[in-house]
């Protein structure tokens, strides 16, 4: 402690996971391409058996971008800024190294264990909880394991009061560790009955009450690993990188309790309409709404953040990534309560729309902050500038436009499908029958593969600008204070 | 208990809720302006804690004086 001048934060477990989220967005997006290519062109379900079929990748994809992908950014990004913003370094805790690393082994252990037995079709089949239990208590083993990093490095940290992004880490901790245990209760048959393999499992809930906790874990999901972490992230990178502070402080605190309020209870919204308690169902909806105020919140408060900068937004790629990114956010907080009012989700309930809604905010709210806060790192990380400013430029293009034609060609199709199974004739019955929507729906689903595929390719650019950043870009004297330095 | 017994009084829950939520909100807000105005605390400062993260930077708020001397 009293060598300070060589004293540095040490980002060796945030490199690691770095690498894990680059690695994890590569899997999950090419699978996610290949299904969305299943849906317009069914041919494509055999090319390889039982092991390609739409069934099989669709868990791989949504558990390898949720769990591979954005844990491992969120983990990144992490032990990146929860040492700045403490104004600690790992280097000075042995045992939070060693927790740290043991960290990212048992998760990449786990995480690859997964993609193994998805593959393999071993699966509880409760959606975003298809891990079986002796997966489960792994995940359970490296939550703590990051639990641990977390308040240890609280512990012993120089600056008293935690910044706002450490309290949206601290809540998807907690949020995630309360969600994931209540939801995974299970009984391993084998053990308790005899029946099924070592590795079976069912639910310890049952019918109505199965599903209502399981939509309670699912949305919150959405809430803890695709909101909390992700504003966490953007209220460091954001104002870090334009230089400007925090537009409001308070609001950002507001927001926050708001946030974690609200949210805990907007699960019930996608049991519309069905065998729930209509409470159940009205305060679902009700809180659904509600959602919008605090998600606006985080979200004006971060375009007000760049109040008279707008400048850089010509000048700087990466503001502009998070800039649209906080914009996805507010389209998709918008969407997402208007499709929880009951007469809206009459119409748009099983259709094209609800997954076209979760895509605008994930690949433009989630996929793009976390990008850019790697990007951030990047020069920080390794020493080096950004590979090159053209290359990120092509990117962000490249995949708004993938965006665009994502949510748009969901939208059209969604409502679409959605008039066509409530169309009736002058008797009253039904004026079409399924596969009618379905011949109708494939020039948008080869439409939205297209746009899935466009965005792939923009991952494959940052993959490649992140590559060169790290091993061939000129490397920097002095850390930068802000914009991120990069070669045109 | 019949069951227009529990709904009358999950009615009463739900408004007292409502009520207790929407006065624990204001409050709050007055909170955090009441304690910037009486000068405890100024909460716009801490949107430094970012922008400052060098490791031999100065905390906006030291933990403890022992490590303020430090600095």
């Amino acid at each position: 402690m009293q060598e300070k001048n060589a004293l540095n934060y040490d980002y060796s477990v945030a490199k690691c996971f770095t690498y894990a989220t680059i690695l994890f967005g590569i899997i999950g997006m090419l699978i996610g391409v290949v299904i969305a290519y299943q849906m317009a062109f069914p041919q494509l379900n055999y090319l390889a058996g039982e092991y390609g079929t739409y069934s099989r990748l669709r868990p791989l994809h949504t558990s390898g971008v949720i769990f591979g992908f954005l844990l491992s950014g969120i983990f990144a990004t992490w032990y990146y800024v929860g040492q700045r913003v403490l104004k600690v370094s790992m280097a000075e805790s042995k045992f939070l190294m060693v927790v740290g690393k043991l960290h990212f082994w048992i998760y990449m252990i786990t995480i690859l264990t997964a993609v193994v037995t998805l593959f393999m079709g071993i699966s509880t089949s409760k959606e975003y909880a298809e891990l079986e239990w002796p997966l489960d208590i792994a995940v359970v083993v490296l939550w703590v394991l990051w639990g641990i990093s977390i308040f240890g490095l609280v512990g012993i940290r120089r600056e008293k009061t935690l910044y706002i992004s450490m309290w949206y880490y601290i809540a998807t901790f907690l949020g995630v560790a309360m969600l994931y245990l209540f939801n995974n209760m299970e009984v391993p048959t084998y053990f308790v009955s005899g029946y099924g393999k070592w590795y079976h499992s069912v639910s310890m809930y049952a019918g109505t009450n199965d599903a209502m906790v399981q939509w309670w874990y699912g949305h919150n999901a959405v809430a803890f690993v695709f909101t909390v972490p992700i504003i966490a992230m953007i209220y460091y990178f954001l104002p870090k990188e334009s230089g400007q502070p925090v537009f409001s402080y308070k609001l950002s605190l507001l927001s926050f309790w708001g946030l974690m309020f609200v949210y805990l209870w907007a699960g019930g919204h996608h049991l519309l309409f069905s065998t729930v308690p209509d409470w159940v169902q009205t305060m679902g909806s009700i809180f659904s709404v509600i959602l919008i105020l605090p998600s606006w919140g985080s979200a004006i408060n971060m375009l007000l953040t760049m109040k008279g900068q707008w400048g850089q937004l010509k000048e700087n790629p990466l503001v502009k990534f998070m800039v649209l990114a906080s914009t996805f956010y507010m389209l998709s907080t918008l969407e997402g309560p208007i499709q929880a009012i009951k007469s809206v989700n009459a119409l748009a309930h099983f259709t094209d729309w609800i997954p076209g809604h979760v895509h605008d905010g994930t690949l433009g709210w989630v996929g793009f902050m976390t990008m850019a806060a790697l990007f951030h790192m990047a020069p920080r990380m390794y020493k080096r500038e950004l590979y090159s400013k053209k290359l990120m430029e092509s990117q962000f293009w490249v995949q708004t436009t993938g965006i665009v034609m994502y949510f748009s060609s969901m939208w059209i199709a969604g409502i679409t499908q959605g008039m066509m199974w409530r169309a009736t004739d002058q008797y009253g019955n039904l004026a079409y029958s399924f596969i009618d929507t379905v011949t109708v729906l494939i020039p948008y689903y080869a439409l939205r593969a297209t746009g899935g595929l466009l965005y792939l390719v923009g991952f494959f650019m940052f993959t490649y600008n992140m590559y060169k950043t790290m091993t061939a870009s000129k490397a920097i004297a002095s850390e930068p204070q802000n914009a991120s330095p990069m070669a045109a | 208990m019949n069951m227009e017994t529990i709904r009358e009084l999950q009615a009463y829950g739900y408004i007292f809720l409502t009520v207790f939520l929407a006065i624990g909100l204001y409050a709050y807000i007055y909170h955090l302006y009441r304690a910037e105005k009486k000068g405890t605390r100024n909460y716009e400062k801490y949107a430094d804690i970012a922008l400052h993260d060098n490791i031999d930077d100065a905390p906006v708020e030291a933990i403890s004086p022992l490590n303020k001397e430090k600095e």
